[in-house]
């Protein structure tokens, strides 16, 4: 089938592409044309994106699936075209079979594209590696540990050395099990006021250097998830200068939000890494800016009887696949960010770190593409919402900038 | 932000916490407690203030002391009182807190003690209340985790008004797990409230909380420079599993640089108040000469508490 995208502000970062009025042609599944036609097109569908951007799809790098449906329809009614999935799902990814099914089930949705994190040890213990090999082979696009530390540094070594040997990727959330296991929120005087029990920046700057470490040692690619410290993303920015291969990506809501968001015990503001001081959140923003992070939603989809509980007994994480876009977009505001930089966090960055050749629309490109209006607003309700999670800080709040359209491999997914 | 302690005319509708309470509430309730030491010395010990309203002691968590004065201070408001020891009840057949509640409001509660293991545990409650739109029920925090135990900072805050009269010219040491202490985060927080100059916290680093400048509170390592002309001595409870884990090395090493002594309280002014929350770990925290000794107001604490919380369940219940 071939689209044409018509009167929209085209951008593409990775091209350096911002064109306003401009059209984008969609033949076969890709990328045909920007601008003008190519021989012989002929539309059989014309999308009007009239006051909106038209982008590449984003490519949300860690988003949690627990039913699958609801949260693959979530993503393309927040724009997101690519999910990569930790792999502490139940069971954990980890064995060769669950990935094969998982991307299989993706495939047949046919909304968002799936790409799971394969787990890096048994059950994601941190003792027994998985077979990664067979992993990869099902569709896992790295290895991982979600927020589960690898307590054994030994464990860690071999896990990295095994990952280099073969090239892979290991995507780990740096969090020293010691220093956090008992913790609850960000070691401050938020904390400190309210009497919950403190993690210290010291649990994710002493997990850094580890893992930091280990890469000069081994030459293992890693990618660093959720960093939530300016010492942290201080540390990581010297092991990048040192030409390590070390990428990092921060929470969406960490850009945003700090302790003080706690207020009276919310219990949505309970994040895995906790929120930070709001020194922790500038440096992290600064990161983002300079693009050393890339942003993604850390979609974690929770039950409200799992949030109607105490501070320390909530369950922390937020809903995020369909506020990724629109929470960008408020933190661009705020940092002072263009807005084809804060598109580029949550498309060809993340591409970037994936190794894909996506999240860009060059001649060619799979037709991965987002259309939304920058200036809609809209209200973050439960029924809002298509993910089961409705777990937010948000809840209540007016958003600006809405989806209108999504498109995956040419074909539109979402449209409201 | 909104402060779900208060009503929108300013009225204390819950106690939570007493952060963020503002000076004229903390000294009504200190005034009212007041009213009530008469009461107590009466033969009849009985005002009709909470007849015919039903108080839930909810306790989540092991307590005596607190649940019995505060059970003795709603009969004395003629209250009808109900015990409700959760860990042997309902919790352990899954249900839920606010299931809980639900429950008991079902059966006409008016007023709820609490006192649950997680800090914020009442502040749920309360929230619950307004969502559902019973503003006629009230909660009083009894202690929840490391955060907050408002009555006792409170008749804490009676005791040193009982015995030094005025709030703006002292100085007060609170010694001991502060890390730990909902009690001690109250008394900080009622002590720069009432207008103390002063107040020093002591204790070994792992037992204090960090960033505990921030709340106003003068940091002190070495007990021997911490007591020094202090009017007012807080005593905390060290509870033994601290000593199981790398917070502390002994019991004995934290008597020789913690525990309050002859010696050390004869650092303090001369007629300085030695008090303690209680249960007291004699030979731990402090010597039997001190806990017994002409100095220490602890038995006197315990008989205003059950004044000050008259006075709490009174003002809540009443607005």
């Amino acid at each position: 089938m071939n689209i044409v995208i018509e009167n929209g502000r085209v951008i593409d970062p990775k091209n350096g592409v911002d064109r306003s009025n401009a059209s984008l042609y969609i033949a076969a599944g890709k990328i045909a044309g920007l601008g003008q036609a190519p021989a012989g097109f002929v539309a059989d569908k014309v999308i009007d994106a009239a006051g909106c951007v038209v982008c590449p799809g984003l490519i949300d790098l860690g988003a949690r699936l627990n039913s699958i449906e609801a949260e693959l329809a979530a993503a393309v009614a927040g724009g997101v075209t690519s999910v990569v999935v930790p792999p502490d799902a139940d069971p954990p990814l980890d064995e060769p079979e669950l990935a094969d099914r998982l991307v299989h089930r993706g495939e047949e949705i046919g909304k968002a594209r799936v790409l799971p994190l394969g787990a890096l040890t048994l059950g994601l213990k941190g003792e027994r590696l998985a077979e990664l090999a067979g992993l990869k082979k099902a569709g896992c696009v790295a290895f991982s540990q979600a927020n589960k530390p690898v307590i054994d540094t030994e464990a860690l070594l071999r896990a990295m050395e095994y990952a280099a040997t073969f090239d892979f990727a290991v995507w780990l959330q740096p969090q020293d099990y010691w220093l956090s296991r008992n913790g609850i929120a960000h070691e401050g005087e938020v904390a400190s006021r309210l009497g919950l029990a403190g993690i210290p920046v010291a649990a994710e700057t002493i997990a850094i250097a580890t893992i930091v470490q280990l890469v000069r040692d081994t030459g293992c690619r890693v990618h660093l998830t959720r960093i939530s410290s300016a010492a942290g993303m201080a540390l990581i920015q010297r092991a990048q200068h040192d030409g390590l291969p070390v990428t990092c990506d921060v929470g969406v809501h960490h850009l945003l939000l700090t302790e003080n968001d706690i207020g009276f015990f919310n219990p949505h503001a309970r994040f895995c890494p906790p929120l930070r001081a709001q020194n922790d959140r500038l440096a992290l923003s600064t990161a983002a800016v300079s693009g050393l992070a890339a942003i993604c939603s850390d979609h974690t989809p929770v039950g409200a009887d799992d949030k109607l509980l105490p501070f320390g007994e909530a369950k922390p994480g937020a809903t995020g696949l369909e506020v990724l876009l629109p929470l960008t977009l408020k933190w661009a505001e705020t940092a002072k960010v263009a807005l084809s930089d804060a598109v580029a966090r949550i498309t060809c960055g993340p591409a970037g770190i994936l190794g894909l050749d996506s999240g860009h629309l060059a001649l060619g490109a799979a037709a991965d593409v987002c259309i939304f209006d920058p200036q809609a607003t809209w209200q973050l309700t439960p029924e809002a919402l298509k993910s089961r999670g409705k777990n937010s800080p948000w809840q209540g709040y007016m958003m600006t900038g809405q989806v209108r359209s999504t498109l995956v491999g040419g074909r539109v997914v979402f449209s409201r | 932000m909104h402060n779900p302690q208060l009503n929108k005319d300013g009225e204390l509708i819950h106690l939570l916490s007493v952060e963020g309470l503002p000076q004229r509430i903390l000294t009504q309730i200190l005034d009212t407690a007041a009213s009530f030491m008469e009461v107590s010395a009466r033969e009849v010990k009985k005002v009709p203030l909470l007849r015919g309203k039903s108080v839930f002691n909810l306790f989540f968590e092991n307590s005596t002391r607190t649940r019995t004065t505060f059970e003795i201070a709603a009969k004395r408001l003629s209250a009808d009182v109900i015990n409700l020891d959760i860990n042997k009840s309902s919790a352990s057949k899954g249900e839920t807190l606010l299931d809980t509640i639900d429950n008991l409001c079902a059966m006409h509660a008016n007023l709820f003690v609490v006192r649950h293991a997680s800090s914020g545990a009442p502040y749920l409650i309360a929230e619950h209340l307004q969502r559902i739109g019973r503003d006629d029920v009230h909660v009083v925090n009894a202690g929840d985790g490391r955060h907050a135990h408002p009555t006792q900072g409170l008749l804490d805050m009676y005791t040193i008004r009982h015995y030094k009269k005025d709030f703006t010219q002292l100085r007060v040491a609170i010694v001991g797990d502060i890390l730990h202490s909902r009690v001690a985060r109250s008394d900080i927080h009622a002590l720069t409230t009432l207008g103390v100059p002063e107040v020093r916290a002591i204790g070994p680093e792992t037992l204090l909380p960090k960033h505990l400048d921030k709340l106003g509170v003068h940091v002190f390592h070495d007990m021997n420079e911490g007591l020094k002309d202090v009017d007012v001595i807080i005593m905390l409870r060290l509870q033994n599993e601290r000593m199981t884990g790398a917070l502390l090395p002994s019991a004995g090493e934290y008597f020789r640089h913690y525990g309050l002594t002859p010696q050390k309280l004869a650092l303090a002014k001369p007629d300085a108040i030695v008090m303690h929350p209680g249960p007291m770990n004699r030979g731990v925290e402090i010597h039997s000469a001190v806990a017994d000794g002409s100095q220490a107001v602890i038995l006197p604490q315990v008989t205003f508490g059950i004044a000050v919380r008259m006075a709490v369940m009174s003002i809540v219940a009443g607005n």
